[in-house]
């Protein structure tokens, strides 16, 4: 009961004090906009908005959580305040859990934006709403783990943001989100099959248009394996680095 | 029993040793202070107290449970004031305290209770809707203070409490910590004010270069010290004074010199005159000559030979 009393509060704390502030809302409501437009306006004509859409929605997951963690851990970290909860009598798990839980609910709410704009210009019935939450919810889970693993192995909030950009950018091209991965030069797509959003993005389009190369069944059982992994490493990273 | 007890605990970082097989054990219910330099290893030593570093090697045992195979569990019981004040500028003062009571599985109504109770107790009730990032430096300090206390801990650190802050909120924080003292907290404290050390502490650990060099109860250190008589002369010379020169003057006694000022040490009291002739015929004017309780910086001087200028007089 007391640690999650404790998981309440941190997870309260964090995104009244950082996700709640209008730089990050207007960034999760701009930054889906910004590409949605830019799509539409590229082409000059109407576009298969249905198609582009879980690249559109995976981008906001991606950008809008592994931005935030830059801040919520590294810049804590920084300041020593995180030191009061290393000092907690909270489990390292459940502490990183509730300080990575606030990216990852602003990382749903992200992921349905593109949705909320796509609904006013196209017809989304058909679309199997509860399998595409679950997609978004493990594609912000896993996107929020590899901002944690990023943000735990720095020291200055410059470096999480400029080792995030390392990531993120090329993540844009290798992860099938507006082209198939087999439009890809060979030598390169191996690469994509390495990178989570990989799956993310197929589950989506196998969820919205049924275009996806994986079944579905495959794509959440990567995500899963990723956001493990990325989530054991950090822990590992936080109990090697930092109490050390 | 001791609720602390430290066996043989070392840090190293690579081949460097911040901590070097120190022992030591506080009792509950008193304010055991470990006094040194900067980069003695006191926050070292405090971390691994806390958790917040790993220890290298040795024991250290809170309320008896270990430190290192139960770290949450001694957590729990207790209270860490570090010395850079962390708390959250964004917050107020009153949430702050919720905020840190919640960590400790404080439901939020009790929290604010707490934290309204103990904002009135440290004189910050006025600003307690004011954000942290607001309050002067040694509000900071106090609400820091609160914060570690919110939820009752037995064991209350404070690492370099008064360092960086005024003289008139200094002396607030030492009669509080006082009175926490009295209300049954045990308390760890660090610093580098050699008086604060001595106003404050049961028993004194001096810690230099990683090694406790002496510990013993203030009481007892003072003591010691009294078996000499001080006796201070403020001078007006005109040249600067040779302490070998002076010594083998008086060979009976220790002779000190900082400046202007001579220190005569002896077991014995002995007249001023002879050494009032000697330093007139020296073409020094005395301006004052006074006989001085030995504090614990003459012990220091006198048990470990140090050179205290790491050390620190309280304004």
């Amino acid at each position: 009961m007391k640690s999650w009393i404790a998981f309440l509060s941190i997870l309260k704390k964090d995104i009244s004090t950082y996700y709640l502030k209008p730089p990050n809302i207007s960034w999760g409501i701009i930054f889906p906009l910004a590409w949605t437009l830019m799509f539409f306006i590229r082409t000059g004509e109407p576009i298969d908005i249905k198609g582009i859409l879980p690249g559109i929605m995976g981008l906001s997951i991606l950008f809008g959580t592994t931005s935030m963690l830059a801040v919520t851990i590294t810049f804590e970290r920084r300041r020593e305040s995180f030191n009061r909860l290393l000092l907690a009598p909270i489990d390292l798990n459940l502490l990183m859990l509730a300080k990575t839980s606030g990216a990852i609910i602003f990382g749903v709410a992200n992921g349905f934006v593109p949705v909320l704009i796509g609904a006013f210009l196209v017809d989304l019935g058909g679309v199997n709403w509860p399998v595409i939450l679950l997609g978004v919810l493990l594609i912000s889970i896993t996107s929020t783990f590899m901002g944690l693993f990023i943000a735990v192995g720095v020291r200055e909030v410059f470096e999480a943001q400029t080792f995030s950009n390392f990531f993120r950018f090329p993540m844009v091209f290798l992860c099938g989100l507006f082209f198939p991965i087999s439009n890809l030069p060979i030598w390169l797509q191996p690469l994509s099959y390495g990178l989570p959003l990989t799956y993310g993005a197929d589950f989506l389009h196998e969820a919205i248009n049924r275009t996806g190369m994986f079944h579905p069944g495959f794509s959440l059982f990567m995500l899963f394996v990723f956001a493990a992994g990325l989530f054991i490493f950090s822990i590992r990273n936080v109990k090697k680095k930092w109490i050390d | 029993m001791a609720i602390i007890e430290a066996r043989s605990l070392c840090k190293k970082y690579g081949d460097f040793t911040a901590v070097n097989k120190i022992d030591f054990a506080v009792e509950e219910g008193e304010i055991f202070g470990f006094l040194g330099p900067n980069g003695a290893g006191k926050t070292t030593t405090i971390n691994m107290l806390t958790g917040l570093t790993r220890i290298t090697n040795g024991e250290v045992m809170i309320n008896g449970i270990d430190c290192v195979k139960a770290v949450k569990n001694v957590q729990g019981i207790i209270g860490v004031v570090p010395d850079e004040s962390n708390l959250y500028d964004e917050l107020s003062g009153l949430e702050n305290l919720a905020f840190c009571a919640g960590l400790y599985g404080i439901p939020r109504p009790q929290g604010i209770k707490r934290g309204r109770r103990l904002l009135k107790q440290f004189g910050l009730e006025e600003a307690s809707n004011k954000s942290f990032g607001a309050y002067s430096k040694g509000m900071k300090r106090k609400l820091t203070i609160a914060a570690g206390l919110i939820h009752n801990p037995r064991i209350l650190f404070l690492d370099e409490p008064t360092t960086g802050i005024d003289v008139v909120s200094a002396r607030q924080i030492r009669n509080l910590i006082l009175d926490l003292n009295r209300e049954g907290v045990t308390i760890f404290l660090t610093t580098h004010y050699i008086e604060e050390a001595e106003r404050l502490c049961s028993r004194v650990a001096f810690i230099v270069e990683g090694k406790i060099r002496h510990l013993e109860t203030v009481e007892k250190l003072l003591e010691q010290a009294r078996k000499e008589n001080i006796v201070e002369f403020v001078l007006i010379n005109k040249k600067a004074l040779d302490r070998e020169v002076l010594q083998k003057e008086f060979p009976e006694t220790r002779v000190e010199v900082k400046g202007n000022r001579v220190r005569i040490l002896t077991p014995q009291q002995v007249s001023l005159k002879p050494f009032i002739d000697r330093f007139t015929e020296m073409d020094c004017v005395v301006l004052e000559a006074r006989l001085i309780q030995p504090t614990l910086e003459d012990v220091l001087v006198q048990i470990l030979g140090l050179d205290t200028s790491g050390l620190k007089e309280v304004e």
